[in-house]
């Protein structure tokens, strides 16, 4: 079967919480570091004391535009190493017999699997649960720390449904009470001002292609004075705790990445969450039977989580997939395993309606009109599942789960 | 991921939608598990001449109900409870090892189909 439209299909991203495409600037810094300047940061010659000026400089940077020092930036091949470091790494450095770590329900998964691999080598796990919104209580975190708690971790915003964390309220308190304390802030950095000070963190994980920067690049701030066991051993790179060929080219890409999203966080937070306000508004009102998961604030700016109910999350994710609409769901099938979202059914959405749950992540370029078509094509794909379920009654307009 | 055949039979589905005059109707799975596929059969001399679904599921779930429902019509009631969830994978070309279960469902909604034409019949008997 051919198509017989002559349109090109468009090409929608909505998936900027997964990856983003690299800024071309950030592209043209980082090419010289793959070719005329390709020394080892570590070498004492001319070639690799080249390089490690180009890396010195990105550290400085990012300690500049999160508010740390540069010695307090661990560089790190991605957001996944930086809580396992964290995590791990406090781990190792308690002195306690049986070690605790307090985390939440909602974690992503470089956190959550962590913790249960800890814990399948005795260490004790508290997850605290969230409120409707996908918001954990400071109190319900204060009552989870006992004697042995190594490290409170919990992440300063959500990668499902975007919910904002109260994380300088925790950090003030695990200051107070010498506990250390970690937030994977991977989802953040695009729209969040994170200064380490202002978040009381002791530990802090950033993945540069989360904000338009390279892929295999990411930071742990590592609070001086903080002692964290090391978990990559090897040379004596990042100053004897991270081992492994400094990545020249992704360290420099990161440093502008961030430079750029931090240059345009104000512009891009106002465009974009009033951009996302009008998508959730419109498909609310003109899907019938779809709800927001989570709440409309204290939620990332470009995130927006809708179940559609009577239908699979996963089929209407292929079928904007056929309109040209990247999106993702948290339904077991789009997931691979046989449950759905850990983070909807923390909210307390019945199994039934998370299967059906979609995520829309607006991107810096994300234009009205995309919207205006995303809202037309998710509007038919809605009701064509429909008629395919079985729990929907097209004539009647309403549908039951059975 | 899923190959080309697959999501080419996702976008085109065969025999949707619900029967009116149905001999045979069976459904396997449940919502709370993410997939719910029902199976509409005509059946007349033993032969069935009709087949459709309605299936609540993911993108492998909708095609091997197409496919499924599509395989069984003009097949003798034994002929079709016979059919097993591999040939619907055979047709698909292929599925990605965690959606082997949505062939399963579609042969057990089948069954289920089936077993509801004979309960019917009997009772008529």
């Amino acid at each position: 079967m051919s198509d017989v439209s002559n349109q090109a299909k468009p090409q929608i991203y909505l998936d900027h919480a997964a990856t983003t495409p690299v800024d071309p600037i950030v592209l043209e810094r980082m090419i010289p570091y793959f070719g005329s300047t390709f020394g080892n940061p570590s070498s004492w010659h001319g070639y690799g004391r080249a390089a490690l000026h180009a890396v010195d400089a990105a550290r400085d940077k990012i300690a500049s535009l999160i508010g740390a020092k540069p010695a307090e930036i661990y560089f790190t091949s991605c957001g996944t190493e930086s809580d396992n470091w964290a995590l791990r790494g406090a781990v190792r450095q308690s002195n306690k017999p049986v070690k605790h770590i307090v985390t939440t329900a909602i974690e992503h998964p470089a956190i959550l699997d962590t913790c249960s691999d800890l814990e399948k080598q005795g260490v004790e796990v508290t997850y605290v649960g969230v409120d409707n919104s996908g918001i954990v209580s400071v109190d319900a975190i204060k009552e989870a720390i006992k004697s042995n708690t190594a490290i409170v971790s919990v992440m300063t915003a959500n990668n499902e449904i975007g919910s904002i964390q109260p994380i300088a309220e925790i950090g003030d308190y695990c200051r107070d009470e010498g506990i250390y304390f970690h937030t994977d802030a991977v989802q953040a950095a695009e729209s969040e001002n994170l200064n380490v000070n202002d978040l009381n963190v002791d530990m802090l994980s950033l993945s540069a292609h989360k904000f338009h920067g390279p892929k295999g690049i990411g930071i742990l701030y590592i609070r001086s004075g903080v002692k964290l066991g090391r978990i990559i051993t090897g040379g004596h790179q990042e100053r004897g705790q991270r081992a492994g060929t400094t990545n020249t080219p992704l360290i420099v890409g990161m440093a502008e990445a961030l430079a750029i999203a931090v240059e345009k966080r104000e512009e891009y937070v106002m465009r974009i969450s009033k951009l996302r306000d009008y998508f959730i508004d419109r498909a609310l009102s003109e899907v019938p039977y779809s709800r927001l998961n989570g709440g409309r604030i204290k939620r990332l700016p470009n995130n927006a989580n809708l179940s559609f109910e009577y239908i699979e999350g996963e089929s209407l994710l292929m079928m904007l997939d056929n309109k040209g609409i990247a999106v993702s769901s948290g339904s077991a099938c789009a997931s691979g395993s046989l449950e759905p979202s850990h983070v909807i059914l923390a909210l307390k959405v019945p199994p039934e309606i998370a299967h059906g749950s979609v995520r829309f992540s607006l991107g810096r370029d994300t234009k009205k009109e995309e919207i205006d078509y995303v809202i037309d094509a998710l509007k038919a794909s809605v009701e064509r599942l429909r008629v395919i379920s079985p729990l929907f009654n097209v004539e009647k307009g309403t549908g039951h789960y059975v | 991921m899923y190959n080309k055949k697959v999501l080419d039979v996702f976008a085109n589905p065969k025999n949707v939608g619900s029967m009116p005059d149905a001999n045979g109707v069976g459904t396997a799975g449940n919502a709370s598990c993410g997939d719910i596929m029902k199976v509409y059969l005509k059946i007349e001399d033993d032969v069935i001449k009709d087949a459709s679904f309605e299936t609540f599921g993911c993108a492998a779930a909708i095609a091997s109900s197409s496919v499924a429902t599509e395989m069984i019509k003009g097949l003798t009631t034994s002929q079709a409870e016979a059919i097993k969830n591999s040939e619907v994978v055979e047709v698909l070309e292929g599925l990605p090892p965690q959606k082997i279960h949505c062939s399963v469902l579609a042969e057990e909604a089948i069954h289920a189909a089936l077993s509801d034409y004979k309960c019917k019949r009997k009772e008529t008997e």
